[in-house]
């Protein structure tokens, strides 16, 4: 089932790809190909597999339950947030909150995490900033410090 | 010799201080990186290669540095195989079979030293190998003309494809998005852009190390949390370590057919280290008098595929470097290295800066030997960094994954887009699609449409051009046997599962 429902989702974005590509503008050069037979040639390969695999799917994989997924899920959303949070925020602050909870989804142990966190968000600006010389930022910038 | 003497300008630049001490810290940490679960070689090249990108370093330092972390990392590979049954990159999985047992009998000392004499001999001789040939099949590869360079990169991926996977229809998908990806971007004949949906970000194309980290470093992070991070624990006692001279001694034939195997399996574009590994495996079992120990703690069994991986590792070299065409995934990672660097690999290369070609050989037969040292006598302490649980390790890896890609283009969008590339890869695991022909296609994508586009050109759209001369014409068939031969040896070779190389 989860084959099929992968197979078909790479029709669908497949065809999207070849569609997009028959809007790609031709250049003014002679040029027997143009830009848009690669693209073709890809998304009909990708179709032909996809197909396939709609008729010979694999076994079903070993999902994890809805905990687990929740668990990624909010990992995904820490790691958004992370991203988003780097350049206002400075290296140190944002880096121990999400390190702190990554090591908390995988190892339900607060304290352990929170040391974590701390540990890796603090050591790693030495490394980066003193170490290798990035231009890191540990604060937001607008406290003047590191 | 005109070798020897390349050779010794290439030890010149090797031996500075700057560069030995590079190869020394490479050495160390590829070491480390091996030995730790979870990362590989390819991953732990990958989290680097902003890192070193962003300090600046030249491209012959760059490049001493990161492929003295790829040997040392396959080096490393083999500690948790031994200890923790637990394969640290996936080359090393044969290594487990009878090394583990071994080390349950008590001569985990014994197995580790005797595998790290065998990952210094295949990796040795292997270096001497690509130090032969890759000359040579530079000077052939002067040859090749756009239809020579379309039917190889065919070759390259069918045999990723073939060989080195499970389900030829998952792979060949997995090709055509990161072909697709590559296609993102300002089309290099005509200068319009193409799928970039009237975005600026997407102008310059998706960045070829935003993808890798993403799903090689961040995936693995979704993959521990599912696995509840299991905490590794040493099941073996590790005693005194000395040198197992008898077992070194029958197995010394063991190793050096197992680096012939693994060489050549290194060479094949697309089949890389894993496949040098099973083979020398299994090669070593096919021809043994008594197979019954094999499994239960064999040395040959411990020699045959570390001689193989490190052979491999070294024959993927080869064609990375003379074709711009990796023999696999962590190839593919020292390419987008080399691509990062503004270094162009191909025959070029070796006449355009023989200084970074044969510095880099130089530094490698280096590493060898700072290699052997760190992992025969100084083992033990190698063996603590296993004691790093995974809520420590993978934070810190996503970390670094995020400060390099940051310290690159310093936006927040690449950041997204590597978190998405992390989600892909968790699932693509799932449903045992292969991660590595998409980092292959995002790599060769551009240049596989430009070698067909300028092959059509001189043709003037006659497709029969591109099986015109012997060359192509043995590259498409050789590209069929790679693509169609698992069919049918199915039976015969069964692989265990592969992840990433």
């Amino acid at each position: 089932m989860s084959d099929r429902i992968f197979a078909l989702a790479v029709i669908v974005v497949a065809l999207g790809y070849i569609l997009s590509a028959t809007t790609i503008q031709t250049g003014f050069m002679p040029d027997p190909v143009g830009p848009k037979l690669f693209p073709y040639m890809i998304g009909g390969a990708a179709i032909i597999a996809a197909i396939t695999i709609l008729i010979r799917p694999d076994e079903e994989p070993d999902w994890p339950g809805a905990a687990t997924f929740g668990r990624i899920a909010l990992a995904v959303v820490v790691l958004v947030g992370y991203a988003y949070a780097l350049k206002p925020l400075g290296f140190l602050i944002p880096t121990a909150i999400a390190a702190g909870l990554l090591s908390y989804q995988i190892r339900p142990d607060a304290w352990r995490a929170a040391l974590t966190g701390l540990g890796l968000s603090i050591g790693l600006f030495v490394i980066f900033r003193f170490g290798l010389g990035l231009g890191l930022f540990g604060f937001p910038r607008s406290w003047g410090i590191f | 010799m005109d070798t020897l003497s390349l050779l010794a300008d290439g030890f010149a630049i090797a031996l500075t201080p700057g560069n030995l001490m590079l190869a020394v810290i490479g050495c160390v940490l590829g070491t480390i990186i091996g030995a730790l679960p979870g990362l590989g070689p390819s991953n732990g090249v990958a989290i680097l290669i902003p890192l070193a990108f962003s300090l600046g370093l030249d491209a012959t330092a760059a490049l001493v540095l990161m492929t003295a972390v790829y040997y040392g990392a396959m080096y490393g590979g083999r500690i948790s195989s031994i200890l923790l049954n637990i394969p640290g990159d996936e080359p090393a999985l044969m290594t487990t079979l009878d090394g583990y047992p071994m080390a349950r009998q008590g001569r985990a000392g014994d197995a580790l030293v005797l595998s790290g004499v065998a990952s210094f001999v295949g990796a040795f001789l292997a270096t001497l190998g690509l130090m032969l040939l890759a000359p040579w099949l530079a000077r052939l590869a002067f040859r090749f003309g756009p239809a020579e360079y379309f039917a190889l990169y065919i070759l390259a991926f069918s045999t990723l494809g073939g060989i080195a996977s499970g389900n030829q229809a998952k792979a060949l998908i997995a090709t055509c998005i990161g072909l697709g990806i590559a296609m993102i971007g300002l089309d290099n004949a005509t200068g319009m852009p193409r799928f970039t949906f009237g975005s600026m970000q997407m102008m310059d194309g998706i960045d070829f190390l935003v993808a890798i980290v993403g799903l090689f470093a961040v995936t693995e992070v979704f993959v521990f949390i599912e696995s509840h991070g299991r905490e590794s624990a040493l099941g073996v006692k590790l005693g005194r370590i000395r040198v197992p001279w008898s077992d070194i001694r029958a197995t010394f034939t063991t190793m050096l057919r197992a680096t012939g195997i693994g060489f050549i399996a290194g060479i094949l574009p697309g089949a890389g280290a894993s496949l040098g590994s099973f083979l020398a495996y299994m090669g070593e079992k096919a021809i043994a008098k008594d197979k019954s120990r094999f499994g239960k703690g064999d040395p040959r069994g411990i020699a045959a595929p570390e001689a193989g991986n490190n052979a491999a590792a070294g024959g993927a070299l080869v064609p990375m470097l003379t074709l711009g065409v990796p023999g696999s995934g962590t190839t593919a990672v020292l390419l987008a290295l080399l691509m990062t660097l503004n270094i162009t690999p191909g025959p070029t290369l070796f006449t355009d800066r023989p200084d970074v070609v044969w510095g880099l050989i130089a530094s490698l037969l280096i590493a060898n030997i700072v290699l052997l040292v760190l992992n025969v006598p100084l083992v033990k302490l190698f063996v603590k960094i296993l004691m790093v649980p995974p809520s420590v390790l993978l934070p810190g890896v996503t970390m670094i994954s995020f400060v390099g890609i940051y310290s690159l283009s310093g936006s927040s969008f690449d950041l997204l887009m590597m978190i998405g590339f992390g989600v892909m890869g968790y699932f693509f695991r799932k449903l045992d699609v292969p991660t590595v022909p998409i980092i292959l296609g995002i790599l060769l994508g551009n240049n596989m449409e430009d070698s067909l586009r300028r092959a059509m050109v001189i043709s003037g759209g006659d497709w029969t051009y591109l099986f015109s001369s012997p060359i192509a014409i043995g590259l498409w068939i050789a590209a069929a046997l790679g693509f169609m031969a698992p069919m049918f040896l199915r039976g015969v070779l069964k692989r265990p599962q592969a992840i990433t190389d």
